[in-house]
């Protein structure tokens, strides 16, 4: 159908960042092609050691599944997304294929293995998220592609990750946040995987930090290191939210809490996490 | 000028009463409800999926329906604050509402009483973390929330009796 509307046409999902865009005319599509309507588009699944979202599966959904229960961070994320009118209505496949460098999701999925599966009338193919986000709003889906499914590797035993956001009110994207993905035998981490959220064009990685992590005992002194690899990492801009040097310092501090957390996880303790207010 | 486009039919059930309407796809749920069904409990406060005060239930889950086209509600069942009264008597929720001063100005009413119908639904003595979250997505600029949620417990309370 997109391939006959041609390059006028848009895929509406949840609608909670297209509608917005189109009232403020950012966006001016001449069709939308409404997929609410398109049955089997909305499911979570458990297979194999992967959790699979259909593109259409609502933040609320996964907020209340029992799978986020089980992944932490899955729950951290999706209960933490705007309000629970927001939740109820958007979408991980939207949220991803807006690519918006303050959207929770692809932050979180960037610290677990995460395939996004896309459906053109040419081809199916599956593009690792890494590959998938290529530019602020940009993926590489074409015109008449649409994610399908968000394939999503369970984190093995012994790894615990944890989501921090700073906002200044709920419905509002964060001012900064981080995820923390981190595998753990014993006291020692085994890997580590830092992403960052709103203080770049896409998800800042953070792999010096995760180099100061793996294979040491993580005290104080490691973190601190971490932090300090966080600050260099991040290339914020200066906007309503804050300066530069504050967002950065709010990236090192984030991470900080979110390894905390991890950590425990990773023991297997029940952590809950909410986000912070200002 | 916005150029003129074929409208749709669509048909949805309002407060349990079935409506067979025909809408431009670009007419936004709200649109439909207040200029179309002279439904104006709804309101609109920011236009920008800000404040909530647009709320509405859609198959039992709170939307904004300022961000919503009509045309998605096509087959839905939409529950808005007029449903609420039933035969001439206040719904719990709208009698806590008034019992605990929960509303000055009243702009965000609607919105914030079917947020709580989501809530209390589910959870009839909801904790403070839990209204919290539940009215997150609801702004009122009157009254400082501390009768909204003492109104909120009471309206728990109330259904819970009822
Ligand atoms: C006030 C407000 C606050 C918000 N706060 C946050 C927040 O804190 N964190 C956060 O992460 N998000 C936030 N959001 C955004 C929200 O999570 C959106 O739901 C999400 O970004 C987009 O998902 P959607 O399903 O609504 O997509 P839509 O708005 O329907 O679509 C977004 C874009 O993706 C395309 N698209 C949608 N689905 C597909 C698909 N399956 N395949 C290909 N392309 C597709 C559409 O064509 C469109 O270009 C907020 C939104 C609002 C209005
Ligand atoms: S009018 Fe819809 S959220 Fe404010
Ligand atoms: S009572 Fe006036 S905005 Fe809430």
């Amino acid at each position: 159908m997109l391939g006959q509307l041609g390059d006028e046409a848009k895929l509406l999902a949840g609608g909670q960042s297209l509608i917005p865009l189109m009232k403020l005319r950012f966006a001016n599509p001449r069709h939308l092609v409404d997929l609410n309507f398109v049955a089997g588009t909305s499911y979570i699944q458990e297979d194999n050691g992967a959790v699979k979202f259909g593109a259409l599966t609502r933040h609320s959904e996964i907020e209340n599944s029992p799978i986020s229960q089980r992944f932490p961070i899955l729950h951290d994320c999706a209960a933490g997304i705007a309000d629970v009118q927001i939740r109820n209505r958007g979408t991980i496949g939207g949220s991803l294929a807006e690519a918006d460098p303050s959207g929770d999701w692809a932050t979180v999925l960037l610290t677990q293995k995460t395939d996004i599966r896309c459906l053109s009338p040419r081809q199916e193919r599956t593009v690792p998220l890494s590959d998938f986000i290529t530019d602020a709003y940009s993926t590489v889906l074409e015109h008449d592609e649409l994610v399908r499914e968000i394939v999503v590797k369970r984190p093995d035993k012994g790894s615990g990750g944890a989501y921090l956001a700073f906002k200044r009110s709920a419905p509002v994207y964060p001012t900064v946040s981080a995820a923390v993905q981190l595998t753990m035998k014993e006291d020692v981490c085994q890997h580590a995987s830092i992403v960052l959220g709103c203080v770049g064009l896409v998800p800042v990685r953070a792999q010096e930090a995760d180099e100061a992590l793996r294979g040491r005992k993580i005290d104080d002194k490691v973190i601190a290191t971490a932090m300090d690899a966080v600050r260099t990492a991040v290339d914020p801009q200066p906007d309503m939210r804050g300066s530069a040097e504050y967002k950065r310092t709010l990236a090192a501090a984030l991470v900080k809490r979110a390894i905390s957390i991890a950590m425990l996880r990773a023991r297997g303790e029940r952590v809950e996490v909410s986000h912070i207010y200002a | 000028m916005p150029e003129p486009v074929d409208k749709v039919s669509i048909q949805l059930k309002v407060n349990g009463k079935p409506y067979a309407v025909s809408v431009e796809p670009r007419m936004l749920l709200v649109e439909l409800l207040r200029e179309e069904l002279d439904l104006t409990g709804t309101h609109v406060g920011c236009d920008t999926t800000y404040c909530g005060a647009c709320t509405v239930l859609m198959n039992g889950a709170t939307v904004k329906s300022c961000t919503m086209f009509a045309v998605q509600a096509d087959g839905a069942e939409i529950q808005t604050v007029e449903g609420l009264e039933k035969d001439g008597q206040l719904h719990p929720i709208q009698k806590a509402f008034g019992d605990s001063y929960g509303l000055q100005c009243g702009y965000c009413t609607p919105g914030l009483m079917l947020s709580t119908l989501q809530l209390i639904t589910k959870n009839h003595e909801p904790s403070e973390t839990e209204i919290r979250k539940a009215i997150a997505g609801n702004t009122c600029r009157c009254t400082g929330y501390q009768n909204i949620f003492k109104a909120i417990r009471l309206a728990g309370h109330n259904l819970k009796g009822a």
